[in-house]
């Protein structure tokens, strides 16, 4: 038998800290309850007359943008302000192992909130007849979109002691990503910006990704959006612990 | 051959370890060398840069200047390998306050690439010696400070590791705790190496075989504890290391002023 690797040592470490309180319950509840009401009620799934998740898959950023920033703002500012960063960075275990292992305790999280609202993908298949492929395009655009959130929320924790800090700024931060995408601020931007900043400025925004994802069609530049993204907020993420784990 | 037999004895080196903070320097141009069977506690009044200096010896701060040897191997060319070599309790002993004291050390152990029956032997032998085997089950948070500590002192000691740095050990515990943990660190540094730092000055009688006093950032003192208390005019008959304590952080205190 050989020792498991020291990220998923970190990250189950990570994952089962979050359950020691019930607060991770009470999110995932929450979660639940606000995706079935966006499903259901104010998605309009009635009056469509239309069995799907759609209207859940486009709430999914905004639900995101509570749920991330709750979830990655604990990473590396409790651990700072225990001072168990001390312990962490000390231990035999490669640094880029150890902030991989947090995050993907963190994304596991998220990841698990989404596999709780499949009861919803029953209802809709037991009232019509959706499309199935859609809606795994959905769930994988909102796994690498919450993945996102979270990697920025990972940097953003390494700066500072405080979790209410974190969460606001996270969140932010996500939420700006996400508005830089919308027609009316690219219209804005368009308006006195070269053509080519605007469409960078587009080309950056996790919604432009995120929405061209969720419409089935799974193409390499998205995929290397949301990959790079997280590889490099991750990475950004060690550097910044490296930097200053003693401030 | 002697060279070599020195040089494997010799666990950690440290040389000319320098740390500034925003161009303050907190501690400046410290060495120490540390051989097998050696206790060295570190002395100095609070803000010396005790806890700075140990932080650089683990790697924790990249110093300013200097360089750190741990069991031969410089612990910025080989962080992983070096790290392996020493255990650290660092100041005011931290841990997750959600876990228990097994889950703790479990985790500490696996991150240790300690596993099966291995493990459940080196968590049960550090319950005993530090005396934790009747709060293994409780969450770290609601033990006392006492206990805190010698949770740190376990972690730190699990993989029995050659080298042993220790930011004060003793702090907030019971006079009896102090001198099973005093005793511990005796027994532990006939086969180690091992660096602590206190505020206690018989501590250091008690269980170091060589003191090192820091004030302002710099070594004032480097001996063995009866160098230091003989430091003291033979007028002085009462509270002897006290007396030499005072004297020399207050003259660098002078010079850095
Ligand atoms: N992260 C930091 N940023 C700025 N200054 C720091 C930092 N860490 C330590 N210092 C300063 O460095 C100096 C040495 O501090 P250090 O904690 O090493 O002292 P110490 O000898 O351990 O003191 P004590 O006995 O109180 O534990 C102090 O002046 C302290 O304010
Ligand atoms: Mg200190």
């Amino acid at each position: 038998m050989s020792a498991p690797r020291p990220f998923v040592v970190v990250a189950s470490r990570e994952l089962r800290s979050y359950f020691a309180t019930p607060l991770a319950g009470v999110f995932l509840v929450v979660f639940i309850f606000l995706a079935g009401i966006f499903s259901f009620s104010l998605g309009g799934l009635y009056e469509r007359g239309q069995a799907d998740l759609r209207p859940f898959f486009q709430f999914a950023p905004w639900l995101f943008l509570f749920l991330a920033p709750a979830v990655s703002m604990r990473l590396w500012a409790e651990e700072r302000r225990l001072g168990t960063v001390e312990i962490l960075t000390t231990l035999p275990l490669p640094l880029w192992q150890v902030v991989l292992g947090k995050f993907l305790a963190a994304w596991g999280f998220c990841v698990l909130a989404l596999v709780a609202t499949v009861p919803l993908w029953v209802t809709v298949s037991w009232l019509g007849d959706p499309d199935h492929g859609a809606i795994i395009a959905g769930y994988a655009a909102a796994a690498m979109l919450s993945g996102v959130y979270l990697a920025i929320g990972s940097v953003i924790s390494a700066f500072t002691k405080n979790q209410v800090i974190a969460f606001v700024v996270t969140a932010v931060a996500c939420f700006l990503s996400l508005l830089c995408g919308y027609p009316v601020v690219l219209d804005f931007f368009k308006g006195w910006l070269p053509d080519g900043v605007a469409d960078a400025i587009a080309g950056v925004s996790i919604l432009t990704h995120y929405q061209s994802m969720m419409r089935g069609v799974i193409e390499l530049r998205d995929a290397i959006y949301f990959v790079s993204a997280i590889v490099a907020l991750v990475t950004a993420t060690a550097i910044t612990i490296d930097w200053r784990k003693a401030a | 051959m002697i060279q070599t037999r020195n040089q494997m004895a010799l666990l950690i080196d440290a040389i000319g370890l320098t740390k500034t903070f925003g161009g303050i320097r907190a501690v400046d141009d410290v060495s120490i060398t540390v051989s097998s069977g050696e206790v060295v506690g570190f002395l100095g009044p609070n803000g010396a840069g005790k806890t700075t200096t140990m932080r650089m010896l683990t790697g924790f701060l990249h110093p300013t200047a200097g360089s750190v040897r741990l069991g031969g191997v410089d612990i910025d060319e080989d962080p992983i390998a070096a790290r392996r070599h020493f255990g650290y309790l660092p100041e005011g002993a931290p841990a997750y306050p959600d876990m228990t004291v097994r889950e703790y050390l479990n985790f500490i152990a696996a991150a240790r690439g300690i596993a099966g029956t291995e493990r459940r032997a080196a968590i049960d032998t550090v319950a005993a010696r530090v005396h934790l085997r009747g709060v293994m089950a409780q969450t770290i948070e609601t033990l006392s400070k006492g206990f805190k500590r010698r949770v740190g002192i376990a972690q730190a000691i699990l993989h029995d590791p050659k080298v042993l740095i220790m930011d004060e050990p003793t702090d907030g515990l019971d006079p009896n705790q102090k001198h099973e943990v005093r005793q511990l660190i005796r027994e532990m540094g006939k086969t180690k190496a091992i660096v602590l730092s206190t505020h206690i000055l018989e501590e250091v009688e008690a269980v170091c075989t060589r003191a090192v006093v820091i004030t302002a950032g710099r070594v004032v003192f480097d001996g063995t504890p009866s160098e230091f208390e003989a430091r003291a005019p033979a007028s002085v008959t009462r509270h002897r290391m006290d007396h030499v304590f005072r004297e020399l952080t207050a003259a660098a205190a002078e010079v850095s002023a």
